[in-house]
């Protein structure tokens, strides 16, 4: 043994595609990590660095497989391994917490029972033993109710807990190295917090070694000893967690980092007319399902009572954690789903709770981008099919002018007149999400609801997205609802921002005043927003009241 | 939770009877309204025009549809299912015998299809992949292409023809030992069960398969388990519910293959039965042959919605 | 370890990869089809002649595939017999998959009430074995070859419409359905222009399987006597005639039965190995 725990040597997978050509996915790749340390693996979608990750365990997804190079764990090179042997180190010395517990947990079996199964699996200890252990790892990840948690069967806890359990599950067989795929991704920011003390706190007391897969800068700096930042399956850049944040060498990391620093918006003058009608005004808006009780109110309600306030090319930003309403509204506000209560007012004019009840000219005003580009766009739709039809159906266009129409919207989104002839399935995520724009802006809309549409997208391109969004304002004078759990996003964009929890507007500010807000809640949610700093996680001190009361751990 | 499998499981049984009256509405239609006058069958061709119009009469075959479909379905309901038109007798007194025959098939059919499709099945599954995996495939595919008289004729030509070891027809009353029972019912049993299985191997494999492709079979498979225990303690617990419906689809597959079955060996059941009566135009006891296998493809399915539902570990 | 086979293997052209499994069964298919359509010119024998001095006679230079129990030529009454089970049959789950799709995209789509009352009253008629249910239509139609058609046709458009519409169903919950609609657009180009082309695919492969039950459901009818009557004979029909020919295991028996088997199992494998789009990106 030469000393570092792990040893990475010249590491090749290749996959298999379709055609049944094998590319090579991960090329000569080498990286250490020594006993007790974390290394974090960072880098956007399709960087190879979970399969980098899961070389660890002998183990590759399907269609893909260890092409060449060594990967030693404790002195044993797992790619010679017979998948007998490897099942053997599997869960006693390298363990595995996956980026959603939710889905890694068998849901037809409790949860004490895969907790303690790797101690069934390697015959570590006995039984009771093993409920022993798993009761004392349940304590030292500060879940609730340790006693009685290991008895539910997983659909009955919450996100944030399941993944706690999932590193209960890691830690059980004690392992010398742990990796975390991702593990809080799936995760709101106020509930990540709790995960990843948790998580620092168990891998310091046991001296584990780690390695954490993340496509989060912010997120790493907490945890991580050493960066390795990958691209396109090769190192970029190796340093520690200092060295990579503060003095950066390679142009990729820089890039990284630039995107996760996004420029404010810079604003135009403060309202030059307040005599002016707004844009949009919704009132008291109450949407739900379920049938309508006697108080006019659904019986489940996901959104209540919530009214705010638009002027033409200004926009608002909403902002809330998974489950809020935040989406609901901005569907209610574009007709998709009808509001049980309230007002909707359109320049000037009451618009009909459901899309059925407006003109096609209303329809027309406000256009809706969604989230996840895959399923906004038919993908048995060729790029100019579907930037063809709203000219089609809004502005009785066709033939040259149409043609001529929607290859200046391309240019617009700044995409390649060859797109055209393309798939969606054939685009990259940024590209598809520009298509998705563009067929917004092919309406002539006035204003537009953008829901998380840079959730789904990496980092750099999500930040180029914003500048278009900027840009295309200034051009056309556009206004825009943007919907994010993202603060940082919304904060480049955006004069104003709500705050939503459970269906209710809990606050109401401007930028300017988005350091000192003032309900707990936003103050709360603000403070969650992991920073680049590595000693901000352990310096964040958190009302433990607040905590209590909003965080559904 | 408890009330909730409760009330999902006597929704099930109220679709079920929903469907029931459904299906007894269009197998009496079928039969009772479609061309074909029913008088002008019993007494052919010549008869006047008088002894047909008094036929009509006489079975009320005057009334509207709606009210000989109450009438009908009421009798149904008091085990009066009618009289045979070929031979006067009673429709009950026909089928009594023939439905124990049937059930006698059926029963020995699933008690051997039923243990070796799930142990192919999930074994397939298990070992996917491998030749031993892509043998079962293939055979399976092959069976359930091709016709059950097929099967039923190479079974004959096999073990009649070739080898001489059965009879090629059965006849059950010439039963007497242990040995005659082996030889009458070997033919038809071999035929169904092979059919029966090949149905029930592929979709068992691809119950156990799907549920392999799952994050929590890897995430075991991640903490050093056993192929075997993949598949027996993670994947199955959760494939119960869609295995449990094939065995039942499969089970319903029985009723197709009996009817080619019986006709083939001359085995003197219900679906011979109602065969010969599709030859003689004889309606009511179509009608009671159709409800008796549509009662049976019903009761199977529904008794494998509601241990779906039962198995379903999030409404435990 | 070798990096890319090359391009150039077998069937990958025009984007597509097709195996030779599903080359060959696609090739066993159109020579079916084929001989569906020029069997009057092809045969060697006429159907009705009597060629043979003896019954269930063997195979021969002459009577490729020996002779029936009246001593006819079985080759020239199997090619012929192919007009009947390929004809029935494609007829039949044309109309079948037809209305099926398109019942189960107006129901998906619609949603409401409409959906309610189709889904309930065609899984009903879902649930009445197929087998039975022919049964049952035949006792009251007869065996008329329109009325054959017709019989199979309402006996499987309950399958195409319940696959179709559970198609749609999922196709219905995507965003770009919820923008097409709140662009304002109506059921027809909803179904026509968003769900078919998505659908399109699978509904094929499930109308190939739906052929291959007719096919099945058309021989078995046949072979209990009450499908293709005579003196027209499908390949189902051909094994009834001959069965007396099974104790001496007569090849009039076993040849109508290999070419149904080989007409099943080819379109099950074309579907198992269909021609595949190649998405690689990377090779652009």
């Amino acid at each position: 043994m030469t000393g570092n725990l792990v040893e990475i040597r010249n590491l090749r997978v290749e996959a298999t595609t379709d055609a049944g050509r094998r590319v090579e996915i991960i090329k000569d790749v080498s990286l250490d990590i020594a006993e007790g340390e974390i290394v974090a693996l960072i880098g956007e979608s399709g960087s190879g660095k979970t399969t980098i990750a899961m070389t660890l365990m002998g183990y590759t997804r399907q269609g893909c497989a260890i092409a060449g190079g060594e990967v030693r764990v404790a002195g044993v090179d797992m790619v010679k391994l017979s998948e007998a042997e490897r099942a053997r180190i599997r869960g006693t010395r390298v363990a595995y917490v996956p980026q959603s517990a939710a889905a890694a947990f068998n849901p037809a079996l409790t949860i004490m029972d895969q907790v303690t199964e790797v101690a069934r699996i390697h015959k570590l200890m006995s039984a009771v033993e093993a409920r022993a252990k798993a009761l004392s790892l349940f304590k030292a990840l500060s879940l609730p109710e340790p006693e009685t948690i290991g008895n539910r069967y997983p659909h009955q806890v919450s996100g944030g807990q399941l993944q706690r359990l999932a590193a209960a599950m890691a830690l059980i067989g004690q392992p010398k190295v742990v990796i975390f795929d991702e593990p809080t991704t799936a995760l709101d920011v106020t509930t990540q917090v709790e995960v990843l003390r948790a998580f620092k706190a168990v891998t310091a007391q046991h001296n584990i070694a780690g390695i954490y897969v993340s496509h989060d800068l912010a997120v790493v700096a907490q945890i991580a000893d050493r960066i390795v930042v990958l691209k396109d399956g090769s190192v970029q850049e190796t340093g520690t967690t200092s060295q990579i944040l503060d003095d950066a060498q390679h142009p990729y990391t820089r890039e990284l980092l630039a995107a996760f620093r996004p420029k404010a918006q810079q604003r135009g003058p403060e309202c030059e007319e307040t005599t002016k009608r707004p844009l949009l005004q919704v009132d008291n808006l109450t949407v739900g399902y379920g049938p309508r009780l006697r108080d006019g109110q659904p019986l489940i309600s996901v959104v209540q009572a919530v009214s705010l306030e638009l002027d033409r090319g200004r926009n608002l930003g909403i902002i809330g954690e998974s489950g809020c309403g935040k989406s609901t509204l901005a569907r209610a506000i574009a007709g998709i789903l009808p509001a049980y209560a309230g007002d909707i007012i359109f320049d000037g004019r009451e618009l009909g709770k459901a899309g059925r009840g407006r003109t096609r000219n209303e329809l027309r005003q406000i256009q809706i981008v969604f989230q996840h580009a895959d399923t906004a766009l038919n993908p048995a739709k060729s790029v100019e099919d579907i930037l063809r039809r709203p000219l089609t159906f809004y502005h009785g266009m066709s033939g040259k002018a149409r043609d001529t129409r929607v290859s200046e919207l391309l240019g617009l989104v700044h995409l390649p007149k060859s797109v055209r002839h393309r798939l969606p399935g054939e685009l990259s995520g940024g590209q598809k999400q520009r298509v998705n724009f563009a067929r917004a802006l092919a309406a002539e809309p006035t204003l537009i609801l953008c829901d998380e549409i840079t959730s789904a997208l990496d980092t750099v391109v999500a930040a180029a997205v914003v500048e278009l969004l900027k840009e295309l304002q200034r051009e056309l004078g556009l206004s825009y609802i943007f919907i994010s759990h993202d603060l940082s996003v919304v904060e480049a964009i955006c004069d104003e921002i709500i705050v939503m929890y459970r269906g209710q507007k809990v606050e109401e500010i401007t930028p300017a005043r988005l350091t000192a807000p003032q309900h707990p809640y936003t103050r709360l949610l603000f403070s969650s927003v992991p920073k680049l700093d590595p000693a901000w996680l352990d310096n964040l001190e958190q009302n433990a009241d607040a905590v209590r009361a909003y965080c559904r751990q | 939770m408890k009330r909730q499998v409760t009330s999902l499981a006597v929704r099930r049984l109220l679709i079920a009877l929903i469907t029931l009256v459904i299906v007894s509405f269009a197998v009496f239609f079928a039969t009772a309204l479609l061309p074909g006058d029913t008088a002008t069958i019993l007494l052919g061709q010549s008869a006047t025009p008088e002894a047909i119009e008094g036929l009509r009469k006489a079975m009320h075959l005057n009334d509207p549809a709606i009210v000989r479909f109450l009438r009908w379905m009421a009798g149904l309901i008091q085990g009066d299912f009618g009289t045979s038109y070929a031979n006067n007798v009673s429709v009950a007194n026909l089928i009594r015998g023939r439905l124990a025959n049937t059930m006698k098939l059926a029963g020995l059919t699933a008690s051997i299809a039923v243990p070796l499709a799930l142990t192919l099945g999930i074994t397939a599954a298990m070992w996917r992949g491998t030749l031993y995996d892509r043998i079962v495939t293939v055979a399976t595919i092959g069976i359930i292409s091709v016709p059950e008289f097929m099967i039923a004729t190479l079974a004959v030509l096999l073990f009649a023809v070739y080898l001489r070891w059965l009879p090629a027809l059965s006849f059950t009353n010439e039963v007497k030992s242990f040995y005659d029972l082996m030889r009458t019912y070997a033919m038809p049993v071999v035929t169904l069960t092979i059919g029966v299985s090949a149905q029930m191997i592929r979709m068992t494999r691809a119950a156990v398969v799907e549920t392999l492709n799952t994050p929590y079979v890897e995430m075991a498979l991640l903490k050093g388990a056993s192929r075997p225990r993949l598949v027996l303690r993670h994947a199955l617990p959760n494939a119960l519910g869609p295995i449990v419906n094939s065995v039942a689809l499969s089970l319903s597959y029985l009723l197709g293959g009996v009817i080619i079955v019986e006709t083939i060996f001359n085995y003197p059941g219900v679906a011979k039965l109602m065969v010969d009566a599709v030859s003689t135009r004889d309606l009511p006891l179509i009608q009671t042959c159709a409800m008796i296998f549509c009662l049976g493809y019903l009761t199977l399915i529904t008794a494998a919605d509601i241990i779906a539902v039962l198995s379903n570990p999030r409404l435990r | 370890m070798t990096k890319s086979t090359s391009p150039g293997r077998l069937g990958v052209r025009f984007g597509y990869r097709f195996n030779l499994i599903g080359l060959s069964a696609l090739a066993i298919i159109l020579l079916w089809g084929g001989v569906a359509v020029f069997a009057p010119h092809i045969i060697p024998h006429s159907v009705g002649e009597i060629v043979d001095t003896d019954y269930f006679g063997p195979m021969s230079r002459d009577l490729w595939f020996g002779s029936d129990y009246l001593g006819r030529d079985i080759f020239s009454r199997i090619l012929m017999g192919a007009r009947y089970t390929l004809g029935i049959s494609l007829a039949a789950v044309s109309i079948a998959c037809f209305s099926g799709v398109a019942l189960g995209m107006t129901a998906a789509v619609a949603g409401g009430w409409l959906d309610s009352i189709l889904s309930r009253f065609l899984d009903a008629l879902n649930s009445i074995p197929s087998k039975l249910f022919s049964l049952v239509v035949v006792a009251a139609i007869g065996s008329s070859i329109p009325a054959l058609i017709a019989t199979l046709s309402v006996i499987y458009t309950p399958g195409a419409y319940r696959f179709a519409r559970a198609l749609a169903v999922n196709v219905n919950t995507m965003d770009f359905m919820v923008v097409a609609r709140i662009r304002g657009e109506g059921l027809p180009y909803l179904i026509a222009s968003e769900i078919l082309p998505n659908i399109l695919g699978p509904v094929l492969a499930d109308l190939g399987l739906r052929f291959v039950f007719i096919v099945l459901l058309l021989s078995g009818l046949s072979f209990l006597g009450l499908g293709v009557q005579p003196p027209y004979a499908d390949w189902g029909a051909l094994v009834r005639e001959n069965i007396g020919g099974l104790p001496f295991g007569a090849p009039a028996v076993i040849f109508p039965s290999l070419a149904i088997a080989s007409l099943t199992i080819c379109v099950n494998l074309l579907i198992d190995n269909l021609p595949r789009k190649i998405r690689d990106r990377s090779a652009e």
